[in-house]
């Protein structure tokens, strides 16, 4: 039933809410934790940990960013990585501008990489980025343009399913080698790292930690309200229907191009957001990110959680992660062939994640109390 | 005021001289036939007879190789696409009943409601109490008052071909194209499907593409038969099954 209320999109999200309280609540508690209880109390939350669980937010973002896309409109984009990365990459190339002449070479116009490959002026699209509002405008803007002009010659050409996939991938790929050449000017190889401080808070100290992984969590909550409205929206409704039958949407009278292209950017500018909070947590941004196998690991996420409720999105990458964290500290050897299991049992056995089986459970637990309810009914009368 | 009055065109549909080739395969062989505003038109013809490429260059999935289709007199239908096509007011029913699964009766009848198809429109968008009284109005038109709030996916078979008919009246098209609305009904279903479509008729232009000879003779009215992608005979019901040429098409005599 289409409520008439104004705010009928949140109030309708039961389950949307509660994990956004959870996600408040944590992000409210944890600093508090790490910053006042003494080291030595039971209840100390250490850095180490607000720093893991930062990252995982801005997983969880970027997971968000994959299902609006694959979930409700059904672009399976196996390249995210890439927007991802790239978000990652402006908000870097900020930080590098920020060491100033405090690297290595002591160099005051340009970043150490740049000394050691011999370069005597800053490249041109290095130009802006001192600019803390500039970099951020960038950490949107460049992964928007790139998901705009690529979506609009996929998208107009009708490319879709599986071809669309590979080519998705295949633009992270070839993101990956162009990254990794140094005449690029983004440090090759190394990427970008040794960052020192932002917006002039050392990154070295727990209150800046601290800050970065409030800010993530407030980025992951106005995200997922962003998109829960869009989906909520009868623009939702148009992009449930181009994935559920793309030419009966197009013989009404919708430019599926358009409301394609419309998302997909969307989608591409948040993960952008997922990276440029991530890079200052773990302190650096390298070509390995733009990697392909990164971009199917954001699918695995999706799948596990449950695809189509943005909310699974969320609990997937976080659960999919501290799988990671724990494995690969216990059993490194068996983690790859763990995220291969991983996919291929929630694809045969929970094709609509762990979402769904909370959900089935509910429903079938629901329908046996209706059930009793009658049979006592029936025996009341 | 309203000072510009609608143009009444004399053709609602004009097919001259159309042809669509495949691999060397002519599935349409220079057709040529007309409707006309208000009409309603029955096509029959055996498998392979060109009904589904005839409706896909009139919608602009195909483009034609040769030939003329136009629009209401003025609208050159080969140069535009589906969207637009669909939005200058012509409606298609597949084959295949196609309502979206996963989304209410309601909100698939919300969908293919008139009006502003924009990205941003959709984003901001807001039903007023005129269009939910019109939804309502095509609910019950269809019959489906009852299964307002079930999902797409949970109808029957003979429920999915009338949403998606509703779905086409709520686009509000001068042409409707139905490409066998029968196929998998009950009689009961049939018969009503006929009764809906010959109430649409008169308000709007109806072209029904079916098999089924019961349905055609309920619809009572002018029947092409194609064949190999060209017109084999027009004429009532009655008139075609007495052609010579049509009895052989059909028999295979």
């Amino acid at each position: 039933m289409t409520s008439q209320s104004r705010l009928a999109w949140l109030m309708n999200d039961v389950a949307g809410r509660r994990l956004m309280a959870l996600i408040l609540a944590v992000i409210i508690i944890l600093p508090v934790l790490n910053l006042w209880v003494p080291k030595d109390s039971f209840f100390h939350v250490s850095s180490y940990t607000i720093g893991l669980l930062g990252k995982y937010l801005c997983y969880a973002l970027l997971a968000l960013a994959v299902d609006l896309i694959w979930g409700y409109c059904g672009i399976l984009s196996l390249g995210h990585g890439a927007f991802f990365a790239l978000g990652g990459y402006a908000m870097g190339m900020y930080m590098m501008r920020q060491i100033g002449d405090r690297g290595v070479y002591g160099n005051p116009l340009l970043p150490d990489f740049m000394v050691f490959l011999n370069w005597q002026e800053l490249p041109w699209y290095w130009y802006g980025f001192d600019n803390f509002f500039f970099a951020m405008v960038m950490v949107a803007l460049a992964p928007g343009i790139l998901a705009f002009v690529f979506g609009w010659l996929a998208f107009r050409s009708r490319v879709t399913g599986v071809y669309l996939s590979i080519i998705t991938q295949a633009m992270t790929y070839a993101l990956m080698l162009a990254f990794f050449r140094n005449d690029m000017g983004f440090g090759g190889n190394n990427g970008l790292t040794d960052f020192k401080d932002l917006l002039g808070f050392s990154l070295q100290k727990d209150t800046t930690k601290v800050a970065l992984f409030v800010c993530s969590g407030v980025a992951l909550i106005l995200g997922y309200l962003l998109c829960r409205y869009v989906v909520s929206s009868k623009l939702g409704r148009v992009l449930v229907s181009i994935r559920d039958a793309e030419s009966r949407t197009r013989f009404i009278g919708y430019r599926v191009e358009h409301y394609k292209l419309f998302v997909f950017v969307l989608s591409a500018m948040l993960a952008g957001v997922a990276g440029a909070l991530y890079v200052p947590q773990v302190g650096i941004i390298n070509p390995g990110e733009f990697s392909p196998i990164n971009s199917i690991e954001i699918i695995i996420w999706v799948a596990v959680g449950g695809r189509g409720f943005l909310y699974g999105a969320i609990i997937g990458a976080v659960l999919v992660n501290y799988g990671k964290t724990f494995f690969t500290g216990a059993f490194p050897e068996i983690w790859l062939f763990m995220l291969g299991g991983l996919f291929v049992v929630s694809t045969l056995f929970l094709p609509q994640g762990v979402v769904g089986i909370v959900q089935q459970w509910k429903d079938k637990r629901a329908e046996k109390k209706a059930l009793q309810a009658g049979a006592s009914g029936e025996v009341a009368s | 005021m309203k000072l510009m009055t609608k143009h009444i065109p004399q053709h609602i549909l004009y097919l001259n001289g159309v042809s669509k080739t495949f691999d060397g395969f002519k599935a349409i062989n220079d057709l040529s036939f007309t409707v006309k505003p208000g009409e309603l038109r029955a096509i029959i013809g055996p498998n392979g007879a060109g009904k589904t490429t005839m409706m896909d260059i009139i919608t602009g999935k195909l483009k034609p190789d040769v030939g003329d289709v136009f629009f209401r007199d003025m609208v050159d239908l080969t140069k535009h696409d589906e969207a637009d096509i669909a939005n200058m007011g012509i409606g298609r029913k597949f084959q295949k009943p196609t309502v979206i699964e996963s989304l209410t009766v309601f909100e698939n009848l919300e969908l293919a409601l008139t009006g502003n198809r924009g990205v941003f429109k959709a984003l901001f968008h807001k039903l007023d109490a005129e269009q939910y009284r019109r939804i309502d109005e095509v609910i019950k038109r269809v019959g489906l008052a009852e299964k307002r709030d079930w999902l797409g996916g949970n109808l029957s078979h003979g429920q999915k071909q009338w949403l998606e008919i509703g779905m086409l009246l709520n686009q509000e098209p001068d042409l409707l194209l139905v490409d066998e609305p029968a196929a998998g009904m009950t009689d009961h279903e049939t018969e009503l499907t006929a009764k809906l479509l010959k109430e649409i008729a008169g308000e709007r232009s109806v072209v029904v593409v079916e098999h089924d000879m019961e349905f055609i003779k309920a619809l009572a009215c002018p029947v092409t038969v194609l064949h190999e992608g060209h017109v084999l005979a027009e004429g009532t019901l009655e008139q075609v099954q007495a052609n010579e040429q049509v009895i052989e098409v059909y028999l295979g005599r």
